[in-house]
């Protein structure tokens, strides 16, 4: 966070949503990854996901956010399919 | 078309520092989408609190205010009496807490708020310990638990005492819906909290919510150690509905080791302590099976 | 329409709680606290008062709810003493630190132990960190004028501090004495309502309460000290505005001088033992003794400039503290020995009335001897 820290009286917040701009991404050990040619557009990773970095696309499959992904690998748990795999995340 | 039915909207906003796997952020996700953005959250100091708002950020996209540890009811008390007078009738509060902060030290002050009858859903996310401030043993601990001040020791193999039977204790207080649900089950969460938030009084909601590195399991097992619990009927999903005891999942049992094993907060039980917590279970089953569809309790509300 | 009655200083506080309209009552009762909340309730249930008053299951709840409610931006009361503003502890600097303008009544009793009933000021003296401003009252009119007072204080925007109004227990809350009840209509214009400028609001979410990490929370705490040292300029203008409109004063608000102009002695008392003291020094001063007193009426924030500026020509003061930080002196002594440092004035406390203990003439006099013989204070037993 390199932003200026301002002091709002009695420390209210005022910018819902902003832990937003802290990418937890860089947590991550393991990275998921989706394989839309398996996926059967159920929902279940997007819906078990405790960080909500699984967004829905137009198409209606499932993208990864990895900007918030912490490699958890619920997602790929979940899956009734198994098309979700993963490898070692690469720093 | 959404999954399931389920609002799209993210109320809990990602970036929070929750640990990778967290069921309970899972399920404030989900109790956040069932009640809309019409909604102010009154939370107790806890895992939830500490992740989600570390000053100058906020995971929260809804009006959120956290007080202390034991008196999110009494805050939320608060909250609905000025939310009465400012005539918003619409508006939902939800007073959350943990195990520890509705179980242990806030007990009092969640009874005086059921008992005083006014319009809000207590939501306990229940992780069996006071999870935030390291895996100390609560009220709600499951038998036979490690944890740091219940350890698997060599005289005294982990927590003594059987489970706390909050959900039963808070609707012999008379108030109309009481739930169980568990994050294994999100959809019943979701139509749980729903039917919560319709009553015109108190309701309440235990949430079964595993905890990564309390549970000491993998991050991505959230969801299957959820599921064993119900299978093994460790944590019985079920309503209280007018008094009336409702099972929401009468699943074949499976033995309780299977759901044991798959925690390393257990992994210390013997043979012996196995058929114990075997026996513990089977009892509460019983006593659940016997009494599905009975009124159990008067209805003061 | 102005009446003018013969009440108990808690019937005073809930009168005056009544004109300023609070929209939610967190109550729970505690001897000699109870008659404030007990009269409030008349006023609910009688439907003179339209408010939601919330009988909570403990004075601790009693302090979550009043933060509760002022979080969602509304007006709010509530009422305590002893054991009850102990068990509080937790919530009061939570309150302040949120800057929530709540006002409270404390009817002054020791805190335990042993268990005591009686009129002592260490419930709220041990709250003197915690970032409310703290007055006390001498008189039943004085416990009404400053709870109303106490509102437009803690509401001015610089301000934005709960306040403590402290009258002593029994001494004050049980004791019938005229008072004027004011106009609703002129306390409106005195006391407009309250309108905050954020408030939990699904329209525009705010998160009230996060975590203050080492890199913040220093600077929050000094906003308070600053907002602190806004109310030593705040509470004179809101007295003289209110003597203005309604003819009573009380010193500047601060701190009030009786027979201080050639005074060589004097003692500072704060509650009711002013006016124990008022008629010591008549009495001395009849004898021709030059003697006087300062009435301390605000202790948080503590006027030490003021005290300074009163204790100039004198030889020596004497605090009547009806407190004492065992194993230190009392609380005021404390405060005051600190703001003369430098000064030539000598400053001896007197621990007085713990625990209900009487404070009389005969008691003061001994006092003056002491500070006139040069010796140092004592416990006044």
């Amino acid at each position: 966070m390199t932003e200026k820290l301002v002091f709002n009286k009695g420390a209210i917040i005022h910018e819902p949503g902003s832990t937003m701009k802290y990418k937890t991404g860089d947590w991550r050990t393991f990275k998921p990854s989706i394989d839309n040619s398996k996926c059967i557009k159920c929902g279940k990773c997007w819906m078990n996901c405790p960080d909500a970095a699984i967004r829905k696309t137009k198409e209606g499959f499932f993208e990864i956010d990895y900007d918030f992904c912490k490699g958890c690998l619920i997602c790929e748990k979940e899956c009734p399919v198994k098309c979700i795999t993963h490898a070692v995340e690469e720093k | 078309m959404s999954v399931m039915g389920i609002n799209e909207k993210e109320m809990f906003a990602s970036g929070h520092r929750a640990c990778a796997g967290c069921g309970e952020a899972l399920a404030l996700r989900h109790i956040l989408k069932a009640a809309g953005e019409k909604t102010i959250v009154a939370q107790s100091t806890g895992c939830m609190e500490v992740v989600s708002t570390p000053y100058p950020q906020t995971a929260w996209n809804i009006p959120w205010v956290h007080c202390a540890f034991e008196n999110a009811a009494a805050v939320a008390s608060g909250v609905r009496a000025a939310l009465n007078m400012k005539g918003d009738k619409e508006t939902n509060v939800i007073a959350m807490g943990g195990d520890g902060a509705s179980f242990d030290i806030g007990f009092g002050s969640l009874s005086g708020a059921l008992e005083r009858g006014h319009k809000f859903l207590y939501v306990c996310t229940d992780n069996e310990a006071y999870m935030n401030t390291g895996i100390q043993r609560s009220g709600a601990t499951f038998p036979y638990a490690n944890t740091t001040t219940s350890p698997a020791g060599k005289v005294i193999p982990g927590k003594q005492q059987p489970k706390k039977p909050l959900p039963f204790i808070v609707a012999a207080h008379g108030i109309e819906y009481v739930a169980t649900a568990n994050v294994a089950n999100l959809i019943d969460l979701k139509n749980k909290v729903e039917k919560a938030l319709a009553i015109n009084g108190p309701s309440f909601l235990h949430v079964l919510v595993p905890c990564t590195p309390g549970w000491k399991i993998d991050a991505s097992t959230t969801i299957r150690v959820a599921q064993k619990a119900i299978e093994t009927w460790a944590a019985p999903v079920y309503e209280i509905e007018q008094g009336v005891l409702k099972l929401t999942q009468k699943p074949e049992q499976k033995p309780i080791e299977e759901y044991l094993m798959m925690q390393g907060r257990f992994k210390h039980v013997t043979p012996s302590i196995v058929e114990k917590i075997q026996d513990y279970v089977d009892k509460r089953k019983k006593f659940l099976l016997e009494n599905d569809g009975k009124q159990l309790f008067d209805v003061l509300y | 329409m102005v009446k003018n009655v013969v009440i108990s200083g808690s019937e005073a506080i809930a009168e005056a709680v009544k004109l300023c309209k609070p929209k939610v009552l967190p109550m729970y009762p505690i001897t000699p606290s109870t008659l404030v909340p007990e009269r409030l309730a008349d006023f609910v249930f009688d439907g003179e008062l339209d408010a939601e008053m919330i009988h909570v299951e403990s004075e601790h709840s009693a302090a979550s709810a009043l933060f509760g409610a002022y979080a969602t931006g509304v007006r709010a009361f509530t009422a305590s003493a002893s054991n009850g503003i102990a068990l509080m502890h937790e919530i009061i600097p939570i309150i302040s630190s949120a800057r929530f303008p709540a006002v409270m009544s404390v009817a002054n009793r020791t805190i335990s132990g042993p268990i005591n009933i009686w009129n002592d000021h260490s419930d709220a003296m041990s709250e003197r960190d915690q970032g409310w401003i703290q007055m006390y009252c001498e008189s039943s009119q004085e416990a009404f004028d400053t709870i109303i007072m106490a509102y437009k204080i803690a509401e001015k925007e610089q301000v934005s501090l709960p306040v403590m109004v402290c009258i002593d227990g029994f001494a004050l809350s049980h004791v019938y004495e005229p008072v004027q009840i004011e106009d609703q209509k002129k306390i409106d214009s005195f006391l407009p309502s309250y309108k905050p400028k954020t408030y939990l609001d699904p329209k525009k979410p705010t998160t009230v309460g996060p975590i203050g990490f080492p890199n913040s929370f220093f600077e929050f705490h000094e906003q308070e000290q600053i907002a602190m040292n806004e109310a030593l300029a705040e509470i004179p203008k809101v007295h003289k505005e209110f003597d203005n409109e309604f003819g009573r004063k009380y010193g500047n608000g601060l701190i009030d001088l009786i027979k201080m102009k050639d005074a060589k002695y004097a003692l500072l008392a704060n509650g009711t033992s002013v006016g124990t003291a008022r008629v010591t020094v008549e009495k001395l001063r009849s004898e021709g003794k030059k003697v006087g007193l300062i009435k301390l009426k605000t202790f948080r924030p503590f006027p030490a400039e003021e005290i300074r500026k009163a204790c100039k020509n004198l030889k020596a003061l004497g605090v009547i503290d009806r407190h004492v930080s065992l194993g230190s002196e009392g609380a005021m002594t404390l405060d005051i020995k600190s703001a003369l440092a430098n000064e030539k004035c000598k400053v001896e406390g007197f621990i007085s009335g713990l625990g209900g203990r009487d404070i009389d003439t005969k008691r003061l006099k001994k006092a003056f001897e002491i500070l006139e013989k040069g010796e140092k204070g004592i416990w006044l037993k």
